[in-house]
């Protein structure tokens, strides 16, 4: 099975964010990226394909050079190989759809493989936009699944239950977090990774369709009205939630 | 500025996220709206009359297929020289939304929680970085695509209901716009889902042990509200991931949101932070919920929530 795996890079949760010069996007400076979490359960996925069916895993981001940090994380886990596509920076979330289906053409592959959403834009599009690049069906945010010749039947989360979903390969899926649980690379992995080529590609690249205004750091309008464990504190929460926010 | 809005059946009514598209759409000041069902019973959209949507164009379907509503509403959306489209940014609609942007070669604008119409263009505002900052994002394509977080717009009857008239719109699918479909909905029965409720009661680690997690469904109950989790329990196999919330879980906007011994890590503010009240109980004064909070209790949940519970449950009835 030839699958792709695909992978971005996210500051870190934790990062503390600060709005950049250009007032559009964040400082770069001194934030620490990570590999996108959920993307470590699409590359477990794609490896535990490859061990059941055979094939091989390409590991596949659009960046730039500091990207090759979670290609290398990839390989370090046992992707077969790294395929760096360069952006201008510019790029929207089609435009980078857009370079992955590019690459993806390339190789034709029978599975791609993506996280459900990358935590820094959080736009939950990529599997679907990519799916309807390749014209390929797509599963975004899939929990559990089975691969059976070239159908899929698969669980995905919808509001107060679960959807089961048939489809047939080539796909296109999201990985949901509890599909598997991704493995730690071993230190000698981590090792031999460092000196695994990764393919530069370069992307095509399309006009922007959407354009970010502004960016600012959210101000909090909360009450912030705090009060202690007394009964007569709690029975005055009671009040307010019932007389002021009037939601009880 | 014509605009369609994706209407999705629940039952015998129209989801209220739907709703909630159609008061976005008028707030807009479209010249006209028109509603688009793909399957379901087209007669359980007439509520949308109430909300000022009179025409409703519905694509039947036997089955559900994610890429065949989204062929659909894109031919619709071209037949009616649609400037924009709003969905709800929930389970169907972040599928759907992306298909329709790029068989449209529209903008897309996922996850906003504000429209706004400026110098003649809607520009859409969405929280990123785990709601650490919020950017406003406008399209550049002639058509532009909008998914709204769900329960963050308020659904608002117009002044004056309308009839509703149903046509039925057929599309032209190919083989390929059927590979993928739903074949079966398994629901949580007698569970009431964090994504479709109006108050939610959350517990995290200061609960201290799964066998505790009866104060916070005991409250939960005297709301009638949902019982949540953070992600440390949901890790620890307290409770079950479609409880969570968070970045990792479910990203929810209820009226109230009460956050039980959860100490407020960025992670869990992103699933959380634009709920409409927040209450939160926690015996650090100094946890990070506090905040965020609207309302604060510093104090021990195993004293607090018993106290509580009695409490609003005198004034709900309950």
């Amino acid at each position: 099975m030839n699958i792709i795996v695909c992978v971005s890079q996210v500051p870190d949760t934790t990062t503390k964010i600060a709005v950049g010069a250009d007032g559009k996007t964040i400082e770069k400076n001194g934030v620490k990226f990570i590999l996108n979490p959920y993307d470590e359960y699409a590359i477990e996925e794609g490896l535990q394909l490859r061990e059941k069916f055979g094939g091989t895993v390409t590991a596949l981001t659009v960046g730039n050079d500091s990207s090759k940090d979670i290609l290398r994380t990839a390989l370090a886990m046992g992707a077969d190989k790294a395929v760096l596509i360069s952006d201008s920076g510019n790029s929207d979330t089609f435009g980078i759809a857009h370079s992955i289906a590019e690459y993806a053409k390339t190789v034709v592959p029978d599975l791609i493989i993506l996280g459900r959403q990358s935590i820094d834009y959080d736009s939950f599009a990529m599997a679907s936009m990519v799916g309807e690049l390749l014209s390929l069906p797509s599963i975004s945010m899939v929990s559990s699944w089975t691969i059976n010749g070239s159908s899929i039947t698969a669980e995905r989360d919808i509001e107060g239950g679960k959807e089961v979903i048939e489809a047939s390969l080539p796909c296109v899926i999201s990985a949901q977090k509890g599909l598997n649980n991704p493995r730690y690379p071993k230190l000698p992995d981590i090792m031999k990774a460092k000196s695994k080529p990764i393919d530069a590609v370069t992307g095509a690249s399309v006009p922007a369709r959407v354009t970010t205004v502004s960016m600012e750091l959210p101000q909090t309008q909360r009450r912030g009205i705090i009060l202690n464990d007394s009964e007569h504190d709690i029975t005055e929460l009671v009040r307010l939630l019932h007389e002021d926010a009037k939601v009880i | 500025m014509k605009i369609i809005v994706l209407l999705e059946p629940s039952g015998n009514s129209i989801k209220r996220s739907s709703l909630e598209s159609i008061t976005a759409a008028r707030a807009l000041g479209a010249t006209s709206i028109h509603g688009f069902m793909y399957g379901g019973d087209a007669n359980s959209a007439q509520i949308a009359g109430e909300y000022g949507l009179s025409d409703i164009a519905h694509t039947p379907a036997t089955e559900y297929s994610s890429t065949a509503a989204a062929t659909s509403l894109a031919q619709f959306a071209k037949s009616e020289s649609a400037s924009a489209i709003i969905v709800a940014a929930n389970a169907a609609g972040k599928e759907i939304a992306p298909r329709v942007a790029v068989k449209l070669e529209a903008g897309y604008i996922p996850d906003c929680v504000g429209l706004a119409l400026v110098n003649g263009l809607i520009q859409g505002t969405r929280p990123v970085y785990a709601g650490k900052a919020r950017i406003a994002v406008s399209a550049t394509t002639a058509m532009s695509v909008y998914a709204l977080r769900p329960n963050v717009f308020t659904a608002r009857k117009a002044e004056n209901a309308t009839s509703v008239n149903v046509r039925t719109f057929t599309p032209q699918l190919s083989e390929s716009d059927t590979r993928v479909k739903v074949t079966n909905v398994i629901r949580n029965e007698g569970k009431l889902d964090v994504l479709e409720a109006d108050i939610i009661v959350s517990g995290g680690r200061g609960l201290k042990g799964p066998e505790n997690f009866h104060l916070v469904e005991n409250l939960a109950d005297k709301l009638s509200a949902a019982v949540g989790a953070s992600r440390a329990v949901v890790d620890a196999g307290w409770r079950p991931h479609g409880e969570q919330v968070g970045q990792t879980g479910k990203t929810v906007s209820p009226n109230m949101y009460v956050a039980c011994g959860i100490s407020g890590a960025v992670q869990h503010l992103a699933g959380m932070s634009s709920s409409k009240v927040i209450v939160a109980i926690n015996k650090d004064k100094e946890a990070p919920i506090f905040k965020v909070a609207d309302y604060g209790i510093v104090g021990d949940v195993f004293d607090v929530l018993p106290v509580l519970s009695q409490k609003i449950g005198a004034v709900t009835g309950k």
